[in-house]
């Protein structure tokens, strides 16, 4: 009976240690083969009666487990609890050659052996239940280390997940502040141009302040050098000189007639410059009022192609027009707008004219058809009026330069070079606006402006 | 008709002695010049009621054109004479307090001596 136990414990010992039902099939099913043997082995052993020599199949049965257990590797870990075993299995062997082969000796001390094989037995179980309990403690420290693995393995994804977040929140940031750089940039540059061009406004002013006057005496000193001449002249009609002299004379008075002509002439056109520049200065013309921007804007567009077909019969360009007819009567400087107006489209007819006449140079005109394209819209409280040209365009270092003051690419005495600049002044301080430019050299050029609508000013 | 000019131009004397020539020969018009607001108070307390029109100009180093025609207006109350002002800044400020201050005209810079002919003739 106490071989049927060990063996019977041991097989199972042996699988439930393995977990060889799910982790080894194929020892599984030799170790359940070895359980029925042990169950058959007892079963034999109780139907035999319990014959004496039937201990020897077991002791043979039990060194096969044996000998099994420490030539495969794959039972390596069970070896300290299978040597247990060992003591039990010689104990039997002796006491049972002793049995056979000196039966005198073994009455004599059957009992001694007895005890000893069931100490042997008793010493398996101690062992193996001690081995069991170890096996346990290990078991669970396997499992809380595993647990901890687990819950360190969660926190570190959900620590990865954080950093992925903060990395992704960090990175917005960066875009953002990157942008908010450039629009500061952009800010930046706008604020230096237009104190540029206040300072340089104000300086143009000044200037034109202090020309003025001195112009103003070679204005008028020549002019009334003018009448001295006629006076001259008259005078020596009455004296007593002789004919060939007096025209000598009136010869020379003449000439210097002429010079004095020249000198108001090109001094009428120096203080119409500075009449232009002087424009600056001036704050404002007027009061701001409700106008009609559509008709107002039509009415300079008209003015100015007039203005240039007056010089040039030649001259011809398609009038476009696109006006937002919700805008109605706005509340502008109605003069200052229409000098705005005025140089944007005579700079416009300007510059498709140009481009023709290079065209034509060229002799390369094809079908180019000059045009020049008015367009308002009125849009979230602003004002928005594009005035567009597919003439002669121009490069990035003309586009930076053309609101400064005196700049002009017109050949000299065809421009001042203020009409720009002073529309400028008149939208941005003026009105309050913006007037900025884009252009495609050889194709086109468009001036934007925009202005705020102040909606309780609004008529 | 005894005009005095005030400008700290030293030029405008004779520019406007050529300008008006014809009138200063035939004595229509009789002219004297002051290049300063302070000279011409002076000028005119010692030619007390001899001056019936001032020309004069606003923006002058010193006692400026607005302030010489305060001055004329408290001390001269008897026989005033005409006061015209002429300022290359033609902005509403100066015209305005030159108004209220009691001038009779306001001419803007450069002059136009036809116009101004025309207006002195018919005060004449």
């Amino acid at each position: 009976m106490d071989y049927f136990l060990v063996s019977f414990f041991l097989i199972q010992y042996i699988r439930t240690s393995l977990q060889t039902a799910t982790q080894h099939p194929e020892w599984d099913k030799r170790l359940v083969i070895g359980r029925y043997t042990s169950i058959a082995l007892v079963a034999v052993f109780y139907a035999t009666e319990t014959p004496h020599w039937f201990n020897w199949i077991w002791n043979a049965f039990l060194v096969l487990i044996i000998v099994v257990i420490f030539t495969d590797d794959f039972f390596k870990t069970l070896r300290a609890t299978a040597q247990t075993i060992l003591p039990f299995i010689g104990l039997c062997m002796i006491r049972d050659a002793t049995r056979a082969l000196s039966p005198d000796f073994y009455k004599k001390y059957d009992s001694g052996f007895d005890i000893a094989v069931a100490f042997a037995f008793v010493l398996c179980f101690f062992i193996w239940f001690y081995a069991r309990k170890q096996m346990k403690v290990l078991q669970k420290e396997r499992e809380d280390r595993l647990r901890e693995e687990q819950a360190s393995k969660a926190q570190k994804e959900s620590l990865e997940y954080l950093v992925s977040e903060r990395t992704y929140e960090l990175t917005l940031q960066k875009e953002e502040l990157q942008k908010t750089i450039e629009e500061l940039k952009s800010t930046q540059n706008q604020l230096i141009q237009s104190e540029k061009m206040a300072s340089l406004g104000e300086l143009t002013a000044g200037i034109a302040h202090e020309i003025q006057n001195p112009l103003n005496f070679v204005n008028n000193f020549s002019e009334v050098s003018v009448e001295l001449c006629q006076e001259l002249e008259e005078e020596i009609d009455k004296s007593a000189l002789g004919d060939s002299d007096k025209e000598y004379i009136k010869e020379i008075i003449a000439d210097l007639s002429q010079n004095q002509q020249k000198i108001t002439h090109h001094g009428k056109r120096a203080d119409s410059i500075v009449k232009g520049m002087l424009q600056h200065s001036r704050a404002s013309s007027g009061q701001k009022e409700p106008v009609e921007i559509n008709s107002l804007a039509d009415e300079y567009m008209r003015l100015a192609y007039h203005g240039l077909r007056a010089k040039d019969k030649e001259f011809n360009a398609a009038l476009v027009t696109d006006f937002d007819p919700t805008i109605g009567k706005i509340n502008v400087l109605p003069q200052d707008l229409g000098r705005v107006f005025l140089n944007l489209f005579t700079n416009a007819f300007y510059a498709v004219a140009d481009k023709k006449r290079k065209l034509i140079e060229e002799g390369n005109l094809g079908d180019y058809r000059p045009e020049v394209k008015i367009s308002t819209k009125k849009f979230a409280n602003k004002l928005y009026i594009r005035v567009t040209d597919n003439g002669t365009g121009m490069p990035e270092h003309v586009k930076a330069k053309i609101f400064q003051p005196f700049f002009t690419t017109k050949p000299t005495g065809q421009g001042t070079g203020l009409g720009l600049s002073m529309s400028y002044d008149i939208i941005t301080n003026g009105h309050g606006g913006v007037l900025d430019v884009e252009s495609v050299p050889g194709e086109r050029t468009e001036f934007r402006i925009t202005i705020p609508i102040n909606e309780t000013q609004e008529a | 008709m005894k005009i005095l000019v005030v400008d700290d131009e030293e030029d405008v004397k004779s520019l406007f002695e050529q300008k008006f020539r014809k009138e200063i020969r035939s004595g229509q018009f009789q002219f004297s010049f002051s290049f300063s607001g302070e000279e011409a108070l002076s000028y005119l307390q010692a030619h007390p009621s001899e001056v019936v029109m001032i020309l004069s100009d606003i923006n002058m180093p010193g006692m400026s054109g607005i302030e010489l025609l305060r001055k004329i207006r408290t001390d001269h109350p008897a026989a005033p004479p005409q006061v015209m002002m002429i300022t290359a800044y033609g902005d509403s400020a100066n015209h305005d307090q030159a108004m209220q201050l009691g001038a009779d005209d306001f001419l803007t810079k450069p002059v136009n001596f036809v116009e101004l002919k025309e207006k002195l003739l018919s005060i004449l």
